[in-house]
């Protein structure tokens, strides 16, 4: 007999993981990790908004996650200062100002560790329904945009040339990362949600030979580290998030070895 | 604009580009001063100058990127363009055949993408992996890419960089021929001045400004391209204007001489 909170957290991770990877494999081909992971951190300070504000955390999140990626390609107009120094300043602004903004607030007793680390087994209805509202919304407008980002990730000027839309092309990809960070939040918490949208993109990477197989693979490779991390949490009695990113690792090293023993065989 | 000339070719109602006195200028210094360019219907016109000279700005606005400061460009009403890019490289995180490429941004039918791939002469490497091609194959792929929108005007920015000499004779002579086959006209824009100059219609030697244009033989005499390219840059122009008895595939194997060949 498997727990109704249990089911809620494997349906709130498979979900995640689900948009997590197709996304992934974007960040991974326009080597955006570290944008990524700026935009992860900085996302605290939408906790602290909701939590002081009253609103709902994962809308102060979407919120706080937007403005600062709007921010963000604002400010790499700028030549003076490279990317990864801008990226690097948002990031820990983003979760020194939260912590101090959240220190004020004595009478809020919030458990920090569950924003940094995700609480995947106290995952709410309300949590799911964002979970796949928001993830169904991702998918579909990356499906819309998909081959005019894949164009303009190869190419840019060569697809300004075809007539893609590069600049909004751009900032709607910036917007889907806002918008799956804050619903992955919940999963595997801010520290570690890069995490699941580049592990599962580097495993699918060894066996894709098309970027739609590399996205499809990616979004399986994500669900079935959620199940193994799961399982093994529930037996081990480990935290949830963390599992979840372990059980990528350990899926992105089992498709490591195998393409490597498959080139192997194949050369010999 | 004492350094503009009239350029050699009229720009008449079927001119596919005209150009004419394009100012261009970027944080106050003009990458382009009073231009004129024109390119009609099945001529190639390479834009020769050197590093900075404004050439791939002046693609640009061709290609309706960068609005001009003064001056037009005009582009004849409905007109396709196909770009073709300096070299391009896909990073090897993505996982990417020949087709996929092909099929970007835009969906096309697989038997269109079998043409254009013959016409480049790569039909075999529809499944392969664009990682994989040469630097001459990735040129031809890029070429291909082009021409799927059936252009009339090709767009070429250094489509010889990165490629062997005999894979530059190659790929310079499918493009002669291609234009040939299509009547679509050509804008180019090239280092390699002595292959160039035995194939092109027309030349316009760019230096922020028009420093002369016409014919490639009456460029190559002129004071100003002596001036920037030395007449080292003359000499050696006679080398390649004899008719070549074979061609090369773009593996570099001597085939023979088949199909028609554009400067035969």
């Amino acid at each position: 007999m498997i727990e109704d909170f249990l089911w809620r957290a494997l349906a709130a991770g498979v979900g995640v993981a689900l948009v997590a990877g197709p996304l992934g494999c974007f960040i991974v081909w326009r080597r955006m990790a570290y944008f990524g992971d700026s935009l992860a951190h900085s996302a605290l300070l939408g906790v602290a908004l909701g939590l002081i504000l009253g609103l709902n955390l994962t809308l102060g999140v979407v919120v706080s996650s937007i403005t600062l990626a709007l921010l963000l390609v604002l400010l790499q107009r700028q030549r003076r200062l490279a990317s990864d120094t801008l990226l690097g300043i948002l990031s820990h602004a983003g979760l020194a100002l939260s912590l101090v903004a959240l220190s004020f607030f004595e009478t809020l007793r919030i458990d920090l560790l569950s924003y940094l680390f995700g609480d995947v087994l106290a995952v709410t209805m309300v949590d799911l329904a964002w979970i796949y509202g928001g993830g169904l919304l991702a998918l579909a407008v990356l499906a819309v945009i998909w081959r005019n980002l894949l164009a303009a990730t190869i190419h840019e000027e060569l697809a300004l040339a075809e007539g893609v839309p590069v600049v909004a092309v751009r900032l709607c990809f910036v917007l889907l990362i806002a918008l799956v960070i804050a619903i992955a939040m919940k999963v595997v918490g801010i520290l570690l949600i890069t995490a699941l949208l580049i592990i599962p993109a580097a495993a699918a990477r060894q066996f894709a030979r098309t970027p739609e197989q590399m996205a499809l693979l990616a979004a399986a490779v994500g669900a079935v580290a959620v199940v193994l991390g799961l399982t093994g949490s529930m037996q081990w009695d480990t935290p949830a998030g963390p599992s979840i990113v372990t059980g990528a690792v350990a899926l992105f090293v089992l498709c490591l070895g195998a393409s490597k023993w498959r080139d192997l065989a194949k050369a010999g | 604009m004492p350094d503009s000339r009239p350029v050699s070719v009229e720009a008449g109602v079927d001119s596919l580009v005209v150009v004419s006195g394009l100012e261009v200028s970027f944080a106050g210094r003009k990458a382009l001063d009073g231009v004129d360019l024109v390119v009609n219907p099945g001529e190639i016109v390479t834009l020769i100058g050197p590093n900075g000279a404004g050439k791939t700005t002046l693609v640009r606005a061709v290609l309706g990127q960068v609005r001009p400061g003064r001056g037009s460009v005009r582009r004849r009403p409905g007109l396709t363009v196909g770009y073709m890019p300096q070299q391009l490289t896909v990073d090897p995180t993505l996982p990417l055949t020949v087709q996929a490429f092909l099929n970007l941004p835009r969906r096309r039918p697989k038997a269109l993408l079998e043409t254009a791939l013959a016409e480049v002469g790569m039909a075999e490497t529809l499944g392969q992996p664009f990682q994989d091609l040469s630097g001459g194959e990735t040129q031809r792929v890029l070429l291909a890419r082009a021409l799927l929108g059936q252009p009339d005007l090709l767009v070429l920015d250094e489509p010889l960089g990165g490629i062997d000499f005999s894979g530059q004779l190659a790929l310079f002579q499918l493009i002669g021929d291609m234009r040939l086959r299509r009547g679509c006209g050509v804008l180019m824009v090239s280092h390699d001045l002595h292959l160039v100059m035995a194939g092109t219609d027309s030349v316009v030697c760019l230096n922020h400004h028009v420093c002369c244009s016409g014919a490639p033989e009456s460029v190559s005499h002129h004071p100003e391209y002596l001036a920037l390219f030395g007449p080292k840059a003359a000499e050696g122009l006679a080398v390649y204007t004899h008719a070549h008895d074979h061609q090369h595939d773009p593996s570099g194997a001597v085939v023979s001489l088949s199909k028609p060949q554009g400067e035969a």
